[in-house]
């Protein structure tokens, strides 16, 4: 029974992880105050661009490279569009999405029905002994652990740090911090091309990681999640963690409910995280207050001045 | 840099709908340069893709057929877009437009009734609208966003037709594919052109374009929602209600969605299928910007758009392209329109040569 539960967690952990990277970047990009709505196909072109550089005998971690340039590139394109031309950040994360999922199935036919050997499981020693706890939390592929990693370092980054106090300075109120002689859309720029980079890991995490093979469209919403996540959490890094890991036990409960006995479609059970993100949306959108007081103040509005 | 740019007093008009133009030339551009990168002849690849679908009847019927769902849906959507309500999961509503008028003549299999065919819009319509109505409600109720909601409802809608043709609307002697019976005759739009995929439900489409003019362009509702989309807290002050903005918005396009849905599985489908759009949903947002929310630019736009599907398809039998470069392309005509839409509030103006610099160090050499 033990066994089972820590097998189960260590499924939700895997299953949470893409969303970690693409909703951790998502946030730094959503507190310097820019929304990208085109997470999802900024995953699913890094996840095409780590998949065809590992098939092509690149090394995974090439891959991993591959996939937050790819994921990059695109965010670029998006601040290009919406913080150099001022176009409509909804617009143009939308634009961006449509194009991703169009680049990645037109690049990624090539690929289709290919095998690659993904990550495999890494022990980490003494601390995978711990019982229960040891083996789901550190019996785990290596970019689960990068997770961890990215986690620990944004919290800090945004928090303890002067990069991280100027990034918020810049989402809340960019016209002071334009006037203190920050370089307001240079910093937008950087948090939305970081952004990018997160989610072409989060891409290349699910085609080198959770499941080594190309699909088109293999993100099947996670991208749209990940910007719901950011919602839920309330901009906050940790909740992000929780949130990811909640969503990722959903979805590991749909694949265990028909061995658990329940006699339900696989499609209705499939519908369960999509489900799950609207009633936690609707949980916490209702409460404005603390949607007004913890969302960037300038979130999705231009900056007009020099920048 | 050579040039600059220079806030316009007023914005340009003519850029307006000058930009549309300029922003599909460039993507013909940018496509012809990737044919060229893939190693075919740019102009050949240009014939295939753009000239060679709609070269006969056959051709020009089919564009119409595609451009038809696309000109509804982005009509629907530019009716809340224009008061900023962001439908994005037309895609979703159009599924459950083709559950509901769907179900309706699987149902009334057999049936010869004239009466099935219009009740199977109004299903269509209503079950559109509903699906529109949630994210309607959780909007103006709990504040919840409506892209996610639209969006999440859509892959809830495309897993419960999954569903429903793998179970209960699944046909018995269907060799266990995931479909229904073929409709009967009662239940599917009688042709336009014989000979040709080409059906009554363009016919729909196009009383609708005279109607969403009205709306937009007359009518007080239409009016003031784009206040309220324009200018939030004039629209406040002058007590127009933004909730009402939201629901009529949504309902609108949700039920535009659904009857376009009925379009498809009472047109060229025929059955329920467990997809019921190639992705429709999505591009009749960018046919709505393409066309500057403006009915008669959305007809433009629909039939632009509907030449990138066939010239998707046909690149994919002529030149053994991947289908996915309709995709491509699409999403590469709104990056161009979003860009050039700059033009619209600024010009370039050539930089004048720099002078001053030069010009301060030769004073202070004569000093």
């Amino acid at each position: 029974m033990l066994d089972h539960t820590a097998a189960l967690l260590a499924l939700t952990l895997s299953a949470g992880t893409p969303l970690v990277f693409a909703a951790l970047g998502e946030l730094v990009t959503e507190k310097s105050g820019v929304v990208n709505l085109g997470v999802e196909g900024m995953m699913l072109v890094g996840a095409i661009a780590a998949f065809a550089t590992v098939a092509s005998g690149g090394s995974l971690w090439a891959g991993v490279a591959a996939g937050a340039v790819a994921g990059m590139g695109m965010a670029l394109i998006f601040a290009v569009l919406a913080l150099s031309l001022q176009a409509n950040q909804y617009a143009s994360g939308l634009a961006l999405s449509i194009f991703g999922i169009g680049l990645s199935a037109f690049v990624g036919k090539a690929w289709l029905g290919t095998a690659i050997q993904g990550f495999q499981p890494v022990s980490l020693p003494g601390l995978s002994a711990i019982p229960l706890l040891g083996p789901a939390l550190f019996k785990q592929t290596p970019m689960v652990y990068l997770a961890f990693l990215l986690f620990a370092a944004i919290s800090w980054l945004l928090y303890r740090s002067k990069a991280g106090l100027v990034l918020r300075a810049v989402g809340e109120s960019p016209e002071s911090a334009h006037a203190i002689g920050y370089a307001v859309i240079r910093i937008r720029y950087m948090a939305t091309l970081f952004g990018g980079a997160c989610c072409g890991v989060a891409g290349a995490y699910l085609a080198l990681s959770y499941t080594p093979m190309w699909v088109e469209n293999m993100t099947a919403g996670a991208g749209w999640i990940a910007l719901a996540l950011t919602v839920f959490a309330t901009w906050r890094p940790l909740r992000v963690l929780l949130g990811a890991y909640l969503f990722g036990g959903v979805t590991i409960l749909q694949f265990h409910a028909q061995g658990l006995g329940v006699a339900i479609p696989s499609q209705l059970l499939s519908m369960l995280p999509y489900l799950a993100t609207i009633v936690v949306l609707v949980l916490i959108s209702r409460n404005s207050q603390m949607i007004r007081l913890h969302a960037p103040a300038s979130l999705g509005k231009p900056f007009l001045g020099g920048g | 840099m050579m040039f600059k740019l220079e806030t316009r007093p007023v914005p340009s008009a003519w850029m307006r709908y000058l930009s549309p133009v300029l922003a599909a030339l460039l993507t013909l551009i940018c496509g012809m340069v990737l044919f060229a990168a893939l190693g075919r002849a740019p102009l050949e690849a240009f014939e295939v893709f753009f000239l060679s679908p709609v070269q006969d009847l056959n051709g020009v019927t089919e564009l119409l057929l595609k451009a038809s769902p696309l000109c509804l849906i982005a009509l629907g959507l530019a009716i809340g877009f224009r008061a900023n309500v962001w439908n994005i999961g037309a895609e979703g509503q159009l599924t459950l437009g083709a559950i509901f008028g769907g179900t309706l003549a699987i149902g009334f299999d057999g049936s010869s009734s004239p009466w099935l065919l219009p009740g199977m819009v109004l299903a269509g319509m209503l079950g559109g609208a509903l699906w529109a109505a949630m994210a309607a409600l959780l909007r103006t109720r709990f504040n919840a966003n409506e892209i996610l909601v639209t969006l999440m409802l859509t892959y809830i809608a495309k897993l419960l037709l999954g569903y429903l043709v793998d179970g209960p609307l699944k046909d018995p002697n269907g060799q266990n594919f995931p479909q229904s019976i073929m409709f009967g005759d009662a239940a599917l739009f009688p042709m336009l052109v014989e000979g040709t995929r080409l059906n009554a439900s363009a016919l729909l489409t196009v009383l609708a374009v005279p109607l969403a003019w009205l709306f937009l362009s007359k009518s007080f509702a239409g009016y003031q929602m784009q206040v309220g989309g324009q200018a939030p807290a004039a629209a406040r002050y002058a007590g127009f209600s933004e909730s009402r903005s939201i629901w009529l918005g949504l309902l609108i396009s949700g039920a535009a969605a659904g009857l376009a849905g009925v379009g498809e599985v009472a047109g060229p489908l025929g059955q329920l299928q467990p997809s019921a759009s190639p992705g429709y949903g999505f591009a009749a947002i960018i046919v709505a910007f393409l066309g500057r929310l403006h009915p008669v630019g959305i007809v433009l736009a629909s039939l632009l758009m509907s030449l990138l599907y066939l010239g998707g398809e046909s690149a994919q039998m002529s030149l053994q392209l991947p289908n996915a470069i309709t995709g491509l392309f699409q999403g590469m005509l709104l990056f161009f329109l979003l860009g050039c839409d700059l033009l619209v509030n600024y010009r370039l103006r050539r930089r004048q040569p720099v002078v001053r610099a030069s010009s301060t160090a030769a004073a202070k050499v004569e000093a």
